[in-house]
């Protein structure tokens, strides 16, 4: 027997089989969702916990779906994602240029090392106050708050992949003869990317978390954290949980972006 | 010219290396080290398993640091000269992010070649060396012999005076290994071009050899040079041969004599 004739014999075996595996494909990942939104349901039909603190699910996301038609929810989406992008913007700005001055030189980078640490390990909201004394309660606080977490986080980052940066492609350019600032160019600064966008990554969540949390506490009258401590205060859950389902939404929508840029950028990273 | 004297101009040293010094942690691996590497030959560096034969050639390229003497390539200082050189791990001296062809082209391109003088002399090399390997490729996406076959067409692009290669076979599987050795020794002929080989494989030190430099253990010093003449292209068949064999034995006489020193 050749291999096609057995190959053909097997074909009509398979299928089904196949079928079977990409319909699993694409139902495996509804299947924790689905049970959330269940678990959910149960826990508020029971009554376990009293309705107006939990409305159920459907309710919730139908009024989430009207909400995004009529109601301002899209507008105060907006704005947290405008501020969330800004902030990103300027820390990663700044972030990368430095970070790389930074792991280029690693006595300058030992130096500042500690301090560098110090700002990374606290956490950037017990620095709101301190922000909200300089700035004021404007909006310029909230993105220079969350730029500043941004900046520290995207600069460790970059400055430690220009350091761990693997030594032997930096020979190989060496001995085809090219100069520093070549091998900076060509060399450098593609071997720290992998790194660098770790801290990119980290860097647009960090953004959405402060000023998320900055819209709570420092006066404003939009955005998605304005929405969400308002709902509770005035009690009008069904909002404060559709606001939080936005974030959600808005948090899972940004990593995926940066993990598919990530992919198509880094093509080479693990391979 | 006589027939005598071409040949002496043939044997004049191309690389010279005088009262080599280095050591690694106090520990002294060349001293008073002296070295001539025969112009347009292939030579091949065998010894024992820390005696310094990447050292050895990494220092002649400029890679490595040393602490005193002289390295002289095509009688000038080894810094003005042009240098090839195939890393034993090409993974992680190719560049990934760039497609086989531009790694290719990368020296040229360091070089400040322009752009149109940079297709036609990697058009040229590939012809010459009949490659036929999709180029357009990133080199991650390739064999371990492509990759490796991609990094001696880079190190050789730029027409260098001298062609270092630090056991460039040694992470392939041995059919990948043999026909890689007939591709470099392909090149070698069609260039002549002087070629410094470390090995970790008696075998490949005596198969691709013109000179043989047998190292000893450290502080390192040349046993022996050993000379192989027998024509090229070489197959593998010519293992077989009683003068390969012979010159093995040889080799791998004085090396365990070494060893037991």
């Amino acid at each position: 027997m050749t291999a096609a004739t057995r190959t053909l014999e097997r074909a009509p075996r398979s299928r089904p089989r196949l079928r079977f595996r990409a319909v699993a494909a694409v139902l495996l990942p509804l299947v924790g969702p689905v049970a959330f939104i269940l678990l959910w349901w149960a826990v508020s039909a029971a009554h376990v916990v009293r309705a107006v603190l939990l409305p159920g699910p459907f309710e919730t996301l139908g009024y989430l779906g009207n909400e995004l038609v009529h109601g301002t929810i899209a507008a105060d989406a907006a704005v947290t994602l405008t501020r969330t992008l800004v902030s990103f913007a300027i820390g990663a700005a700044l972030g990368v240029p430095i970070g790389v001055a930074f792991g280029s030189n690693e006595r300058l980078y030992r130096s500042v090392e500690f301090v560098i640490d110090f700002f990374r390990s606290t956490p950037a909201s017990a620095l709101i106050p301190l922000f909200i004394l300089f700035f004021g309660i404007s909006d310029i606080n909230k993105i220079a708050i969350a730029s500043f977490s941004v900046f520290l986080i995207v600069m460790f980052n970059s400055a430690y992949g220009v350091m761990n940066a693997r030594k032997s492609r930096i020979l190989a350019a060496k001995v085809m003869g090219a100069s520093p600032f070549q091998v900076f160019r060509d060399v450098l600064i593609f071997e720290s990317l992998p790194q660098t966008f770790v801290g990119l990554r980290n860097g647009i969540s960090t953004a959405l978390v402060i000023v998320v949390v900055a819209e709570m506490f420092i006066g404003s009258d939009q955005g998605l954290g304005h929405r969400i401590i308002e709902g509770e205060q005035i009690l009008h859950v069904t909002d404060m949980y559709a606001s939080i389902i936005v974030a959600g939404l808005l948090g899972y929508a940004l990593n995926v972006l940066f993990m598919v840029i990530d992919k198509r950028l880094i093509h080479w990273n693990g391979k | 010219m006589t027939a005598l004297a071409q040949a002496a101009v043939d044997e004049a040293a191309f690389i010279r290396v005088r009262g080599l010094e280095k050591s690694f942690g106090g520990v002294e691996v060349y001293r008073d080290f002296d070295l001539d590497v025969p112009r347009g030959k292939f030579t091949t560096i065998f010894g024992p398993n820390g005696c310094g034969k990447s050292t050895l050639i990494n220092m002649m390229s400029g890679l490595v640091p040393f602490e005193a003497g002289t390295v002289e390539i095509g009688g000038r200082d080894y810094r003005a000269a042009k240098i090839g050189y195939v890393f034993q791990n090409y993974r992680d001296s190719l560049f990934p992010w760039m497609r086989a062809l531009e790694n290719i082209e990368y020296p040229l391109r360091v070089r400040g070649v322009p752009r149109r003088q940079q297709v036609e002399r990697v058009e040229r090399l590939l012809a010459q060396f009949e490659i036929t390997l999709d180029l357009k490729r990133h080199t991650y996406e390739m064999s371990g012999g492509q990759q490796q076959l991609v990094a001696i067409l880079r190190a050789l692009v730029a027409d260098p005076e001298v062609l270092f290669l630090d056991e460039p076979f040694s992470a392939l599987d041995y059919e990948m290994t043999l026909y890689m050795r007939d591709r470099l020794q392909a090149m070698f002929v069609e260039t002549g071009l002087t070629t410094v080989l470390v090995s970790h494989d008696l075998e490949e030190a005596v198969y691709l050899a013109d000179v043989l430099l047998l190292l000893s253990k450290r502080p390192t010093r040349i046993v022996e040079q050993i000379r192989y003449d027998a024509p090229r292209p070489r197959t593998p068949a010519i293992m077989g041969d009683p003068e390969f064999v012979t010159t093995k034995q040889h080799a791998l006489e004085l090396f365990r004599a070494e060893m037991q020193r």
